[in-house]
């Protein structure tokens, strides 16, 4: 198994950047709980449920995008993406292993940003935990996948939300249903199919995004 | 290896021919709807638009597809040319669509109609494409990039599609269902006019960029070698 | 006319117009390659001027 052996190897290497350097983790923190302030004074009042949840989400999405613009920058600026890319492993390795660190990271930034939010907000309910838990995956997945897009462009970090969002369209709808509805099952089944669906993708296609 | 194609002046005039006979059709010989009247003659083009724009979307991936697996040297320029024709129609489309929303529901935007919205997505998906191209260098990592891109757009269609009919029920369970038209008749024959002629236009303008593109990169070339 | 019939008929007026003004942007296009090839063409031939005038080619 030496495509598994690739794969920690290089998560293990995003990790201990992150935890020598901390750069991300903190700021994302900061990000999602200074989000959620901003939020109680654009929605004066006791807003219903259905509002703070989609403010939830909003806040999710946009301190998962301030992670993924991370995500590639140690690369580009140690220029270690073209050692990786001619390493002899396989070069989706490379995409798989910085999901799998921006995961860890977007899963420690959740980890407060949830009590966080039902100490401000509403409870969360255990169908709200397992959508964060899959759109997680999805937005990993494919944020990552643009990112390496991302730096690979002149304009950089702004280009990364432009092209992320209209992509995290359906991963907002599938998020949003299931944490609302009473029988989430469809919502968390499109969620997982997207997953499925854009990580066979970005696996298939990421040695595309890195070599010429 | 050469294509044989149908030359640009043949193009042009069928879809002039076949333009004006749609829109003879649409206005002077297509009855009256029995439930919207006079407005649901917005339809003929908006559909057949619209269906030419899913078109010239799967038509750049195609291109796109061809580039990353045969390395066609022309694949590159093709599917950018195909995204651009499919913004312009699904441009196209939303302001169409606008329009008759405008007339079924007084109102300019419309978020229950599927179309509409899927079309808004796509639309900002794809002038991304647009701002990740142009702000990479020209060559073969632009090439890749833009055609992994195109990619993802015919994956993102039908996800986009299944998504906004999933956003709907989250607070109200469907709530209107636009009943299909009646076709038959002079109703059909029009339909069938309008939806052949939109794709020639398209491909007519699609061809037109394309050889003028071409020229451009030709010219460039021709200037290096001189410089 | 219509209500009705004021709409649809600037809808297809919307079509038309975007697509003459897709025209007109090819037309600026078309002029500034036909100003490159002048261009070029003009520099070919002074290059040929500043050359010894050779003996014709025949082609053909």
């Amino acid at each position: 198994m030496n495509y598994v052996r690739d794969v920690g190897a290089l998560t293990r290497k995003d990790l201990l950047l992150e935890l020598r350097a901390r750069d991300t983790l903190p700021a994302m923190l900061l990000f999602v709980a200074a989000v959620f302030v901003v939020f109680h004074f654009a929605l004066p009042g006791e807003p219903s449920k259905l509002e703070t949840t989609g403010l939830l989400w909003v806040a999710i999405l946009f301190t998962a995008l301030l992670g993924l613009g991370r995500a590639f920058v140690p690369e580009r600026e140690q220029r270690t993406l073209d050692g990786l890319v001619l390493a002899p492993c396989d070069r989706s390795a490379i995409w798989l292993a910085k999901s799998l660190a921006t995961l860890a990271f977007l899963a420690a930034a959740e980890v407060v940003a949830l009590p966080l939010y039902a100490l401000f907000f509403h409870h969360v309910g255990g169908a709200t935990v397992a959508a964060v838990l899959l759109a997680d995956l999805g937005i990993c997945a494919v944020g990552t996948f643009l990112g390496a897009m991302a730096v690979a462009t002149r304009a950089r970090d702004l280009i990364l939300p432009l092209l992320f969002l209209p992509l995290a369209i359906p991963i907002v709808v599938g998020a949003v249903g299931a944490s609302v509805v009473h029988s989430p099952g469809r919502y968390l089944g499109f969620l997982a199919l997207y997953d499925l669906l854009f990580a066979v993708v970005c696996w298939a296609s990421f040695e595309f995004v890195v070599s010429e | 290896m050469a294509r044989t194609r149908i030359p640009l002046p043949v193009l042009a005039v069928a879809s002039l021919v076949l333009v004006t006979t749609a829109l003879a059709f649409v206005f002077f010989v297509a009855p009256n709807d029995a439930n919207q009247g006079f407005s649901q003659r917005i339809f003929y083009f908006h559909v057949s638009i619209a269906i030419t724009a899913y078109a010239l979307f799967a038509g750049a991936a195609w291109k796109a597809l061809r580039h990353l697996w045969k390395r066609d040297p022309r694949a590159d320029l093709e599917s950018y040319v195909f995204v651009h024709q499919g913004v312009i129609f699904g441009t196209l489309v939303l302001l169409t669509g606008s329009i008759w929303a405008k007339i079924s529901w007084g109102r300019w935007w419309l978020w229950s109609s599927d179309q509409l919205v899927l079309f808004l997505v796509l639309f900002l998906f794809y002038c991304a494409y647009f701002m990740l191209r142009f702000s990479v260098d020209p060559g073969p990592q632009r090439a890749n990039l833009s055609a992994v891109y195109a990619l993802f757009g015919v994956v993102l269609i039908p996800v986009s599609f299944a998504a906004i009919r999933l956003a709907k029920d989250i607070i109200h369970p469907v709530v209107f269902t636009l009943k299909g038209p009646q076709f038959g008749g002079w109703i059909l024959v029009t339909y069938c006019i309008a939806q052949v002629a939109v794709p020639v236009l398209a491909y007519t303008l699609y061809r037109l960029e394309l050889s003028s593109k071409r020229l451009d990169i030709r010219l460039r070339d021709l200037r290096e070698v001189l410089a | 006319m219509t209500t009705a019939e004021k709409y649809v008929t600037a809808a297809y007026c919307v079509v038309f117009a975007l697509v003459l003004a897709y025209v007109l942007i090819m037309a600026l296009k078309l002029q500034r390659l036909e100003r490159d090839v002048d261009e070029i063409a003009s520099r070919v031939s002074e290059e040929n001027a500043e050359e010894a005038p050779r003996e014709p080619a025949h082609v053909g």
